[in-house]
């Protein structure tokens, strides 16, 4: 039980701390250090607005959207990337918004479910809702709603990218969703529904 | 679907496909969970958690956590301001036998992951970084967490779990029967312990009012529950507090107890006089109930024809020090079958973890899947087909209830239905006799059972002059779909169109209701809401008659119908009056009941209710290198009337999903050297990914119960029992393996 | 997380100037492993190096082969159309790991230097020699099932978990570095290491080295390929093992082979000398087997992941069957080919 004795001691960080002054405002200029007890100015412009930020940089895209801006629709199910439920675009591009630092995004377009109607062509439907949102609804593609709004960005972040057409490549392209509440199949059919209104649509213009 | 028909006369949205009337919410992202609600002095909390199993806290020091410029206090044990004394201040209303945990009561170490402190801070990022420098000696004890190496010590606990069954007396002699028996299969069966692992992380809310009072936010799946305990545990009077919790992102059991967050969340605020939010890490989601191992021997001795002569069913169950947790693991097997001489066991030993809990269909997961893989042996030792053996040793009554018939059982057209559309004939019964390529082909079924309960439960309903009718209780929808199924009863009941109907849930403002769990909310709030909007209705009826010239005069309230925002005489729709022209008529601004509804007691007396479900799983397995891909499922279930058969069908693909992850994938490994779970994070502790789930039929049969006026019996639980063993079953059917250690990893395969 | 100081790099030589002098500086890219090592406290940068604005996001043509920069995603990698042509292996090892959000964030250079998912070293609890030098390894004795079977120490008996690296192995990349001390070209094998006794270190990058790019060698192993994946879920899981196969064939003849195993040791696994029994050989059965005997004679498992060795027997057969018929795994088909 050698090797265990170290379980027993007290676990602390040997790192010295810095006293974290939230008055300090820096920009960032490359190549200078931004110190650690420095606020950063950063801008994002989130479901389409524009937003001047001031951020600790340890502050993740997730914490920077629920905790200081309201924006709670994009969850925290794991924090370490591993469940998909605060996924987000980022310019378009489906990612995990738990591992981004905000201050690394800075000049980014966000797109949270929040945003997500505010996407679809011609703006949201008559429901208000985007196309997958309403997919969603009608094939009962969720039950408990924690993991569905990571589900729906995943998904259009998805159909952005066109990897995914068969069921088999849904199911793959969006495993890095989980779903405790098992309702895959649903998502599944949910994802193809739009998919397919999204193939009529587009066979509909190239005929024109 | 069975024409259905509510007190009221002609059901239009019960027993119909709806979409969730929460799905709008959760879809654009506006519901908000427990963890999401905020306040102007809102600080954040974090739980430091300890890294030994067993043992106390030597020193704890937090100097160069308060340090950290925006942290508030950090709580200990030794600096906690005081709260209740007597430990059934603790016990809430699920609790099982013992002294609950409280969290900083002292420096003793009950198990790994238990909280030692809580860093409060002004924001979440200060907190959890603080907490790293909370430096904290510990005293260690070899911890012990392994159900093998407690099993001599297991008892049969002294004070039984309220609600839980313990075993009934043995009958016949199952011992002697089992010797003289010509077919004798006795086997040890093993699950795994598995976490609830919601994707919502457990979280509490506190925001401070002034003046004493709070308003909770709190993950649970029954506000009333922790209200109860809040003020029991910290002295407050009931009306100085109130909880909520709209949404949940998910409980299975792990939401039933209030959990240590609550605790700890409140009992900063009560110290700091401010608002607090404590919201547990994803790792931190193993530091407290899991579903528990137990030591399972199933003995079966049969004829050669298969008809069972001796039935035994043994379980070591494993609990915490401080508390007795039961469930029921061995009944199922004699409620399942008709047997002569039967014995059932069911013991606990005490491990140094926190206490296991309710997991769904705690217990019947454990137990059905022994029982119903032992009976596959059974079937493959008998030449029978599984579903012939099962038809052959079927149970008319419940041997284990003095042999009360079953209220409904409808498990023979779950077989027929299920057989029917998985294409069952067409299963050849020789292991490993199906063959695709690489793969072996295995076909696998099993039985389902779950109890139907029903606890007290009360609902108001509100219908005002504009002709919109609220209803609800405290109860929660744990993404069952409760908000839709009571709307859908509400707008029935009352004949209005579901937009018309709101209802409110997880509100301690609300009448009470008990915690969503057991598969009772649908009858047991269901019926509530039916009863509050049949007495609105009966008082609008009043009024209505009493109006001059009234289309209703001498009619009695048992001939009229609602339909259309209208009481009309039955079958005479032209003589009728609008709810709202009766409101305004009689000048009143809402007509409002609060009714009760519990079991049925009579009913209770003489019948047994239960769901049952018929499970089956095609596997294919590759056969050089163990891997399994799970291709279909047919679930036929027989649960009663089906209110909304969408989020009804979502219900049984949920439990099925997680049966296949109780089959295949879910594993808290234990290292027993530190008693602590290793891969506590969901990269590592594996839940079924979207692509580990092909297909999944449902089927509901019909089956009318008379248990309560809905007829419905619940189905929450009923998908998940009896998966695994499907897909056990399955997978010796394609391999020829046996394995009876769950969950099926590509190492079992193989070895 | 730790307090840390933050500089935004715009050129190379920035982001070098600015990890000399800072004590615990690391380089951040993708952040889908640092940040999450940082959230458990397993990691404590003194300074975050942002190189995500340095210009090394592009695939270029260099020597007949490719030139992938550092900050190409994983992503972009692995659905560039000259990679999925010429480099299918590499394509296909990406796709079977992660998810598709973490391979948008994930970065070429991010994945060279990813660290192993061992649960003890993420468990601050417990001690760990790779993330506390000298604490001792819990692992050893404890859960073992996902450890190394191969090239382990009484150190340390982590994985790597990367599957694009073990593509990289078996295509003998070359990895392009700069530091303090200039630039230099570290060969695919020479890049991770075995634990020793110093498990700390993953790779031989020395203090300050940042990866520019990872270039793709010429040679044309785009017909015989597979990269095989087996684990505990069918997707969004680490392997228990993989199996990077490739051959040129001549006929039925091995002309060339290449064999690197994931999920079985500090680095991807390569036997040349395996490999060399596969060349000159007919590709069939018998001389997959006994090429695979003569790797897995050399594993030492662990408490509980002897299964591995006969995981991985069976994976490097079925591996080189699936590239000697031309029928490499699918990603999306789970039926193993």
């Amino acid at each position: 039980m050698h090797a265990l004795r170290a379980v027993f001691a007290p676990t602390c960080s040997p790192f010295r701390e810095k006293p974290f002054l939230l008055e300090r405002l820096m920009l960032i200029e490359s190549g200078s250090p931004v110190a650690a007890d420095t606020r950063v100015g950063i801008s994002l412009t989130i479901n389409g607005q524009h937003r001047e930020l001031q951020v600790a940089p340890w502050t993740t895209l997730l914490d920077l959207l629920r905790e200081t801006l309201d924006l709670t629709g994009t969850k925290k199910g794991c924090d370490h990337g591993q469940c998909g439920a605060c996924t987000v675009l980022v310019d378009g591009v489906r990612v995990n918004s738990c591992l981004a630092l905000a201050v690394m995004k800075d000049g980014a377009e966000v797109t949270t479910v929040e945003g997500l109607a505010g996407l679809s062509n011609g703006g949201a439907g008559s429901n208000g809702l985007h196309p997958m949102q309403a997919a969603f609804v009608e094939h009962d593609a969720f039950q408990c709603g924690y993991c569905t709004p990571g589900q729906l960005c995943s998904s259009v972040g998805m159909m952005n990218e066109g990897h995914a057409h068969s069921r088999d490549e849904i199911r793959e392209a969006m495993s890095g969703n989980i779903c405790r509440c098992g309702a895959y199949t649903n998502i599944v059919d949910a994802i193809e529904d739009v998919m397919a209104q999204d193939g009529a649509a587009q066979d509909l213009g190239a005929a024109r | 679907m069975t024409q259905t028909f509510s007190s009221t006369g002609h059901d239009s949205f019960v027993g119909t496909p709806r979409n969730r009337v929460d799905g709008p919410a959760k879809v654009t992202g506006l519901a908000k969970y427990a963890g999401e609600f905020t306040a102007a002095d809102l600080a954040h909390g974090y739980v430091v958690s300890s890294a030994i199993a067993r043992g106390r806290i030597s020193a704890i020091d937090t100097a160069a956590a308060e340090a950290v410029p925006g942290v508030i206090k950090v709580l200990t044990h030794e600096n906690r301001s005081r709260t209740a004394w007597l430990d059934y201040n603790y016990q809430d209303a699920v609790a099982p036998p013992g002294s609950p945990f409280r969290a900083l009561y002292d420096d003793k170490i009950a198990f790994s992951g238990q909280p030692v402190a809580l860093v409060v801070a002004e924001d979440f990022e200060t907190a959890r970084h603080a907490a790293t420098l909370v430096k904290v000696a510990y005293e260690a004890e070899e911890p012990k967490t392994s159900a093998d190496a407690v099993r001599a010590f297991a008892y049969d606990p002294p004070k039984k779990r309220a609600g839980i069954k313990p075993p009934p007396k043995p009958w016949g002699d199952a011992d002697a029967a089992y010797d003289a028996a010509p077919i004798k299969l006795q086997n040890e069966y093993r699950l795994a312990v598995e976490h609830h692992n919601p994707m919502e992380p457990h979280a509490s809310t506190v925001v401070y009012e002034g003046d004493g009072k709070y308003t909770v936010y709190d993950k649970v799946q029954g506000v009333s529950n922790s209200h109860n305990y809040l003020a029991a545990v910290f002295g407050l009077k009931k009306d100085d507090v109130r909880v909520l919790n709209p949404y949940l992102g998910g409980g299975f059991g792990s939401g039933l107890r209030p959990q240590y967050q609550l605790f700890l969340a409140m009992l900063a605020a009560r110290d700091l006089e401010r608002s607090v939010r404590v919201v547990l890490t994803r790792d931190q989601m193993w530091s407290f109930t899991y579903r528990p191992d137990a030591i399972q021997t199933v003995s079966l001795g049969s004829g050669e024809d298969g008809q069972l002569q001796a039935l035994r069913h043994d379980a070591i169950g494993v609990t915490s020090h401080y508390e007795d947790y039961q469930e029921v693991v061995v009944n199922w097997s004699g409620v399942l079958y008709k047997c002569d001489n039967v014995a059932l066991t069911y013991k606990i030993a005490q491990l140094d973890t926190a206490s296991p809990g309710d997991m769904r269909a705690p217990g019947a997961v454990t137990g059905v899947f022994a029982i119903e893989t032992a009976m596959d042996e059974l079937a493959h030792e008998a030449g029978l087909d599984p579903i012939a053996l099962r038809l052959r040793n079927f149970s008319e009554a419940d041997a284990t209830s003095e042999d009360k018939p079953f209220g409904s059982k409808a498990l023979k057209a779950c077989f027929t239905q299920g057989a029917e559309r998985f294409g069952w004939a067409k299963r050849t019964p020789a292991p490993r006799s199906m063959r695709e390529g690489h793969e072996l082909v295995g076909w696998g079924m099993a039985t389902g059972v779950w109890e139907s309960m029903m606890q007290q439960s009360s609902a108001h309903a509100i219908l005002s002059a504009d002709g919109k009718l609220e209803v609800g209780n405290s109860t929660g929808d744990i993404g069952t779909g409760t908000y839709t199924i009571l709307t859908q009863i509400a707008a029935d009941t009352l004949g209005l169109p579901m937009e018309d109907v709101t209802t409110k849930l997880g509100d301690t403002r609300l009448p009470e209701a008990p915690v969503a769990g057991g598969s009772w909310t649908a009858a047991s709030s269901g019926t509530a809401v039916m009863k509050a909007c049949r007495n609105v209705g009966e008082q609008v009826f009043k009024l209505a008659r009493a109006m001059e010239g009234s289309p209703l005069a001498n009619v009695d309230f048992d001939r009229v119908s609602f339909a259309n925002g209208r009481i009309a005489v039955a079958g005479d729709d032209s003589r009728s009056v609008a709810l709202v022209d009766v409101l305004k008529a009689a000048g009143v601004e809402t007509v409002e009941a609060t009714e009760s509804a519990g079991p049925d007691k009579d009913f209770a007396s003489q019948y047994e209710a239960y769901t049952h479900s018929a499970v089956f799983v095609e596997v294919r397995v590759d056969e050089e290198l163990g891997q399994i891909r799970l291709t279909r499922v047919v679930s036929a279930v027989a649960a009663g009337k089906i209110l909304n058969p969408k989020t009804a069908r979502s219900q049984i693909l949920g439990g099925v999903v997680m049966g296949i992850g109780s089959a295949l994938h879910e594993e808290s490994m234990m290292d027993h050297r530190l008693g602590r779970f290793m891969n506590h994070n969901l990269g590592e502790y594996h839940v079924p990914a979207n692509a580990d789930i092909y297909d999944i039929d449902v089927i509901f049969v019909d089956e009318e119960d008379k248990a309560n006026p809905l007829g419905v019996k619940g189905l929450g639980e009923i998908g998940i029992v009896g998966t695994a063993a499907a897909v056990a079953n399955a997978v010796f059917h394609a391999t020829g393996k046996r394995i009876r250690h769950l969950p099926i990893t590509i190492d079992k395969v193989l070895g | 997380m730790n307090r840390f100081d933050y500089v935004r790099a715009g050129t190379v030589a920035e982001a070098v100037q600015a990890f000399a002098g800072a004590p615990g500086a690391q380089f951040i890219a993708g952040g889908t492993n640092l940040v999450d090592l940082m959230k458990y406290d397993v990691t404590r940068p003194g300074r975050l190096i942002d190189i995500t604005r340095l210009p090394l996001g592009d695939i270029a043509e260099h020597d007949g082969g490719l030139r992938v920069g550092a900050l190409v995603t994983n992503a972009n990698l692995a659905y560039d159309a000259r990679v999925r042509s010429r480099y299918p292996l590499l394509a296909d090892a990406i796709l079977a790991g992660a998810s598709g959000q973490l391979r948008n964030a994930a970065t070429t250079g991010g994945n060279l230097n990813q660290r192993t998912r061992c649960y003890y070293f993420y468990d601050t609890a417990t001690p760990c020699n790779k993330r506390e030098p000298g604490s001792g390894c819990a692992a050893i004795g404890g859960v073992t099932r996902i450890h190394a079977i191969f090239g382990a120490s009484e150190s340390c008996i982590a994985t790597h978990p990367s599957d694009m690296c073990v593509a990289l192995a078996a295509l003998e990349a070359v990895v392009q570095v700069t530091g303090p001390e200039g630039d230099r070209s570290i060969a695919f094998a020479d890049f991770h290491r075995l634990p020793g006794d110093d498990p700390a270190k993953d790779n031989t990058l020395k203090p300050g080295e940042i990866v520019l790019s990872v270039d793709l060698p010429a040679a044309d192993l785009s017909k015989n390929y597979t990269y095989l994946k087996l684990r505990d879920r069918l997707s969004y899981a680490f392997a228990l093992v993989s199996v990077a196969a490739a051959l040129e064939l001549d006929g039925d003849t091995v002309k060339i082979a290449r064999l690197a195993l994931g999920g079985v040791a500090h680095k991807p696994w390569r036997n040349r000398q395996a490999e060399a029994l596969l060349v000159g050989k007919p590709a069939t059965r018998e001389t997959f087997q006994a090429a695979a005997d003569f790797v897995v004679a050399e594993a030492r498992p662990q408490s509980e992941n002897a299964f591995k060795v006969e995981l991985a027997r069976r994976a490097i057969v079925r591996g080189l069957s699936q590239a000697a018929a031309g029928t490499p795994q699918s990603l999306t088909d789970k039926r193993i080919q």
